[in-house]
């Protein structure tokens, strides 16, 4: 309860230090708009719909492509940790496109799939794919051989073993991936989304770009808030939860 | 409840067979001759230490009966048949618990026994809580792994090797990353269980008295090539004292033959 004041008082000590600059007239107010302008333009926003509808289209392509991600990419990362051979092919691409920025995805994207929602989704995917199946197959390589040998001797074997032994040993591990990966997803969600105008869906990325067109420096401002807070909620309700099971059965906790 | 009194009956224990038996491992700074032709007997029910120092063999030894690997030559027979690979039938405890950190206590337990057939939901549950009470860790069967100190971890890990009611017990030196006092009390345990649950049981350690004090018989290691150089039968009554005078004499004649045997680098064994 405490610490919930505490995050309160800091943002709204946050925005009052805001406002009084835009008072003092520190920047001029074509650059930077006042709290207060911002606030209605999230009035005006919410009422006429543009706001959570962009949020939708945006939260589908995100959440889509990211679920893709996963189910490809999980596996991946296990077949890389058990095959030579896989880490030899698939494990060399991996890193490769993983140093890869996804938004140099987009020309090639948009010129294979159009102005199209694949051509988002695929950008999605590349983004993301990677980190997890990096992440997974290192997770797989930390675990203590003795945790598969003890399985062993009680009847445990191949895929077996392998959901119910190696799987779970590697689970915080692939966690962080599976963190990374969904902030990978978010990035370039928004860099395709500002990069690429496509008819079938207006996301958060497209609000933001005409903003800058239309020079509505509170749509700016507002929309960008709004990304930040999506991105706080899915950490807090996504994440938070996994990791504190984790933390407790590992006894990795901080007290 | 048939089905459970059947399942907690006592197995008649295995007979082990070592025969011949030689391993190498190669490194990058060459080859490990770990065992040379070792050949041993184990009778049913009975309770056998392996001593030596580090690198003598007795460890690889434990996981090719155990069948977690498997020899260059020889091979080690179970009640005469040739064993291929790991079995429910001759269960390993480990230094370190090996215990699973993503399952409680009693999901631990049930790990092997819900590879085993013909138990159901309950069956399983009331096996488990039979052998967690065995140990002694009943009140704890829902707390984590880590929550738990060194000696409960391995009262568990040695539930947990319990439970799918194995004939045979193989431990690799499962009391020495614990306190004295700790340790104690779990040849308390052991022999207690022992004694109860008629296994055959072969205990790997390089602690000379701790060997004299659990075994029937202590089988003495040389390294390099890994050898088998002397036997001794312990006769005293048991359960055994780990501080009494007469189990102080068997320790100091095997450690006075383990030194004869060694040669002076390789001395790092307690008494």
């Amino acid at each position: 309860m405490k610490r919930w004041l505490i995050a309160i008082l800091f943002f709204v000590i946050l925005i009052g230090i805001w406002e009084y600059l835009v008072r003092r007239e520190t920047w001029s107010p074509v650059l930077v708009p006042s709290p207060l302008d911002v606030g209605r333009y999230f009035v005006t926003s919410i009422q006429d719909k543009t706001l959570l509808e962009a949020s939708y289209v945006t939260l589908k392509r995100l959440v889509l492509g990211y679920v893709v991600s996963l189910v490809i990419g999980l596996p991946l990362g296990l077949l890389n940790a058990r095959f030579k051979f896989c880490e030899d092919t698939i494990g060399v691409l991996a890193l490769g496109l993983q140093t890869l920025p996804s938004v140099c995805w987009a020309p090639l994207a948009l010129l294979w799939f159009g102005q199209t929602e694949t051509a988002m989704f695929f950008i999605v995917i590349m983004g993301s794919l990677w980190s997890v199946t990096l992440a997974t197959d290192a997770g797989v390589r930390s675990v203590p051989p003795i945790y598969a040998r003890a399985a062993r001797t009680m009847g445990s074997k191949g895929f077996h073993t392998w959901l119910k032994v190696i799987f779970p040993a590697s689970l915080p591990f692939i966690m962080t991936g599976m963190k990374q990966g969904w902030a990978f997803a978010w990035r370039s969600l928004m860099a395709a989304e500002i990069y690429i105008t496509i008819l079938t869906g207006f996301g958060l990325g497209h609000l933001l770009h005409y903003g800058r067109e239309l020079h509505a420096m509170d749509a700016v401002v507002g929309i960008m808030i709004v990304i930040i807070v999506i991105g706080l909620l899915a950490d807090k309700i996504l994440f938070s939860p996994v990791e504190r099971f984790l933390h407790r059965r590992w006894g990795t906790a901080r007290n | 409840m048939t089905g459970i009194a059947e399942e907690l009956r006592n197995v008649t224990p295995e007979k082990l067979a070592v025969d011949r038996v030689s391993k190498t491992f190669r490194t990058n700074r060459g080859s490990v001759h770990a065992l040379d032709n070792v050949s041993l007997n184990v009778h049913e029910g009975e309770f056998v230490c392996l001593v030596g120092p580090s690198g003598c063999g007795k460890s690889t030894l434990l996981s090719i009966i155990a069948g977690l690997e498997s020899p260059d030559g020889g091979q080690v027979l179970a009640d005469g048949k040739p064993v291929t690979g790991p079995g429910r039938e001759r269960m390993v405890m480990f230094q370190e618990s090996a215990l699973f950190p993503w399952l409680d206590v009693l999901d631990n337990v049930l790990f092997g026994l819900k590879l085993k057939p013909n138990l159901n939901r309950n069956e399983r549950r009331e096996v488990a809580l039979f052998y967690l009470k065995l140990v002694g860790l009943d009140k704890f069967i829902h707390a984590n792994i880590h929550e738990l100190s060194g000696g409960m971890k391995q009262r568990v890990a040695l539930a947990r090797a319990l439970a799918p009611n194995p004939r045979v017990l193989l431990m690799d030196e499962p009391f020495a990353a614990l306190d004295a006092l700790t340790r104690e009390q779990l040849y308390g345990d052991i022999q207690r269980i022992w004694a109860e649950r008629k296994k055959t049981i072969v205990f790997v350690t390089h602690n000379v008295r701790e060997a004299a004090c659990l075994g029937d018989r202590v089988v003495l290691f040389s390294p390099h090539p890994g050898r088998i150089q002397e036997q001794f039968e312990v006769t005293l009554p048991r359960p055994r004292d780990i501080n009494s005078v007469d189990l102080a004499k068997y320790s100091t004649e095997i450690t006075r033959a383990l030194k004869l045997h060694l040669k002076p680098e390789h001395t790092e064994v307690a008494e």
